[in-house]
């Protein structure tokens, strides 16, 4: 599908420049990777009136051209970078209820001189807050198109897309300062020497010739002889720019914007935050709305739970009685359902809470836990900024440690990295939830508390205190490189966008189904070979084993089946695997079943339930299946004949799992988010020991 | 001298200068600019970062950020 125009959206954080994205494009969107870095690159296709295709580009939300951290980085250099990337037409998103701050970067992407179209977002919001804006004058002072829109509303669209189709191939905006007043000299020589006839692009190159990657070694250090050879100090540059901007900004708003004062009285947004930032309540309702979140996560996702693990065990028993019995058939229904539905079955609780998480972002009540967690975070040697991530830590740690790149600072964002995989991700969940549900009764505890929801938050509460006791130890060690930032904006409170969770959920399971998925079912395919098969003539001894008379004469033929059945898998590849490493976690508890299951999840936790379901399903009366669950809380050990899963070995595996570095996506995640592979290699190892630690100490004491 | 990490919650101060060129042009670039009004709305809970009201919306700022803006 090639377009016939290029389209970027750039605009504030906090604009509304997502939902019109999501509105141009509708769900022909796709998210790729800006080449050389990795910074999301959101792209999709939007047709406009004149029947022309337009390919929209979502660049990151940023405050200005100079960037603060690795995503706003890339706004620049995708404005610029003429030989590959640059658009045909810029749409600036503002927000008409903040127009003085977003007017900044406006006025930044002018000076580049690329066509440009203003789309004026929130007007509905700015009409409230007693704003009135004279679009016309406002729209000839800048020479450009200005299209009021309410992104949330879907109003103003269709005008946006005329808009659109109809700009102008050439920039005829006016210029907003005298750019070259600056740095007279430097700018004619960088123009000069990188063929560039736009001051304000010589001028950035000036400042981010650095870090530019489309600019060649040598062209980024002949730019820096120049900077020398003129005296350029960057950082006075700018200051002298912004100001320059500012008061060009202040000219422009004058006549064309104002504001009733009479609209004094208090916002909505103020008094929500009075209740919600409260000195005493405010974390109280913080931790309300956790325990909410997961216990609601246990209970909505009961019910669909059941449906699913209920369609797969009659999917897996009608493939047993329509096939002819055989191994194929086996692999199909103990090998592929049998693992498919250890994935599908989780759906729900994931689909929940990224339900949840998004609804606390959209909202804006996500940037003022930032705000009150800041304190407390610095004291361990994190950033408020690290709250995002860690909470999104809960769903998955890939996305979050992606997210980290909006914490300005060096060492801040590399302790978060090193942490956030310790947060309970969901992956985990799967575990959690059956090893709860297997030794910890489902009874209330007064009257609301439900004790299997207690231990599941108390795993949760546990995987924060360790990510934060982590990184006060790091905090010791990592050496600072800069200085700390910690300045945001405190969004409006809005309603979440509806479609903008259903969304968010959709996209996330479906992530989760793809990416787990296949690991899952490809590892219980595998497993099932290596369960089913044995080394050399194992398999047959066994059975000839059980074929003399005295076995036929003292046990029942169902004993002998679970006899054999069992013998096998002892005997079998996974068997042998599991036995090897015996030994080294018998001191936590573990037989070597469960070994087997920390072979598998060493790629991916939620392997654990696929195997278990693999590994018991083999094991003992395969003509009656059940869930996995039920097979498990049956299981004896061979030796004493008590159960195999007792509170001390559920607890102790839960210890592992909460601990171990069980994620193959997360260890190629932090390495390319740190370019160094001593990074995860360090994380690997000590959540390695951690894991193995929390796990014998817990076995020992509740055994 | 008053810096803004001094002013009260609910107190109303006007921007002079900037004790630190690195910070200003971040508190620049977000609309803290001399002669622009700025307000201290709340305090986090804990005493540490503050949020005020400039240029029309509000923004959060550690302590040690506000103490590199002077007052008039």
């Amino acid at each position: 599908m090639k377009a016939e125009i290029r389209v970027a959206l750039v605009g504030n954080p906090n604009t509304g420049k997502s939902t019109l994205f999501n509105l141009l494009t509708g769900l022909n969107q796709k998210i790729g990777n800006f080449p050389g870095v990795t910074v999301d690159k959101k792209t999709g296709f939007c047709n406009l009136p004149d029947a022309r295709r337009a390919e929209i580009i979502d660049l990151p939300g940023t405050y200005s051209l100079y960037p603060k951290s690795r995503d706003e980085s890339i706004v620049f250099s995708v404005l610029a970078d003429k030989a590959h990337e640059a658009p045909d037409l810029v749409v600036v998103i503002l927000d008409a209820s903040n127009l003085k701050r977003n007017l900044l970067l406006y006025t930044q992407v002018a000076d580049l001189k690329i066509p440009l179209v203003v789309a004026l977002n929130m007007m509905d919001v700015a009409k409230k807050d007693g704003i009135s804006i004279d679009i016309n004058s406002l729209s000839k002072k800048l020479g450009v198109p200005i299209v009021p829109i309410s992104a949330r509303r879907n109003e103003g669209i269709d005008e946006l897309k005329k808009s659109i189709s109809y700009a102008n191939k050439f920039a005829l905006q006016q210029d907003s300062i005298d750019v070259k007043s600056i740095a007279p000299q430097l700018v004619d020589a960088i123009g000069e020497e990188m063929q560039v006839d736009n001051p304000y692009f010589a001028l950035q190159l000036a400042h981010q010739h650095e870090t530019l990657t489309f600019l060649s070694e040598k062209e980024s250090s002949r730019i820096e002889e120049l900077e020398l050879a003129h005296n350029f100090h960057s950082q006075k540059a700018q200051a002298t720019e912004t100001i320059a901007r500012y008061n060009y900004i202040n000219d422009l708003l004058y006549d064309t914007v104002t504001k009733q004062e009479a609209a004094q009285e208090e916002s909505t947004s103020n008094r929500i935050d009075k209740v919600l930032t409260h000195r005493v309540f405010g974390f109280f309702i913080f931790f309300g709305i956790l325990l909410f979140m997961f216990q609601a996560i246990f209970a909505w996702s009961a019910y669909p739970m059941e449906l699913i693990e209920k369609l797969f065990i009659w999917m897996q028993t009608g493939v047993h009685s329509l096939l002819p019995a055989g191994p194929l058939t086996d692999l199909l229904a103990d090998g592929v359902i049998a693992g498919l539905s250890g994935v599908l079955v989780f759906i729900p609780q994931i689909a929940i809470l990224f339900a949840f998480i998004a609804i606390l972002e959209d909202t804006g009540y996500m940037a003022r836990v930032t705000f009150m967690m800041d304190r407390l975070m610095r004291k361990v040697g994190l950033n408020g900024k690290s709250v995002v991530p860690l909470i999104g830590g809960f769903a998955c740690a890939v996305p979050s440690i992606m997210s980290t790149r909006t914490i300005e600072n060096w060492k801040d964002r590399m302790i978060t990295i090193m942490v956030t995989p310790l947060v309970a991700c969901s992956a985990r969940l799967p575990v959690y939830t059956l090893l709860i549900a297997l030794v910890v009764p489902d009874r209330n505890l007064w009257w609301i508390l439900n004790l299997q929801g207690l231990a599941l938050t108390g795993m949760y509460v546990l995987s924060l205190v360790s990510a934060i006791i982590v990184a006060w130890v790091m905090k010791y060690i990592l050496k600072a490189r800069e200085r700390g930032y910690f300045i945001m904006e405190l969004p409006v409170y809005r309603m979440p966008r509806w479609n903008n969770v259903l969304l968010t959920m959709f996209d996330r399971a479906k992530t989760f189904v793809l990416q787990a998925g296949k690991v899952i079912i490809a590892v219980s395919v595998i497993l099932w070979v290596l369960a089913s098969y044995g080394p050399g003539n194992n398999f047959e001894q066994i059975e000839k084993k059980y074929q003399q008379p005295q076995y036929g004469q003292r046990m029942k033929p169902t004993e002998v089946q679970h006899a054999i059945a069992s013998e096998k898998l002892e005997s079998s590849y996974a068997g042998y695997l599991g036995h090897a490493i015996e030994p080294a976690i018998k001191p936590l508890g573990f037989d070597w079943k469960i070994g087997i299951a920390l072979i598998t999840s060493f790629a991916a936790r939620e392997v654990f339930v696929g195997t278990m379901a693999t590994i018991y399903s083999v094991d003992g009366n395969a003509d009656e299946i059940q869930s996995v669950k039920q097979k498990m809380g049956s299981a004896r050990n061979t030796e004493t004949g008590k159960p195999t899963f007792t509170l001390a070995v559920a607890f102790s595996l839960m210890m592992f799992y909460a601990f171990a570095m069980q994620c193959a996506s997360t260890v190629a995640v932090v390495y390319r988010e740190t370019k160094d592979w001593r990074w995860p290699a360090v994380q690997f190892a000590y959540m390695a020991i951690l894991a193995y630690s929390a796990s014998f100490i817990t076995y020992t004491l509740l055994k | 001298m008053k810096k803004l990490s001094q002013l009260q919650i609910g107190k109303t101060g006007i921007i002079k200068e900037f004790t630190d060129l690195e910070m200003s042009l971040k508190l620049m670039e977000m609309g803290c600019l001399p002669g622009e009004e700025i307000k201290v709305e709340r305090i986090a809970p804990l005493g540490d970062p503050i949020a005020v009201n400039v240029s029309g919306y509000m923004l959060s700022l550690r302590k040690q950020e506000a103490s590199t803006i002077i007052l008039q």
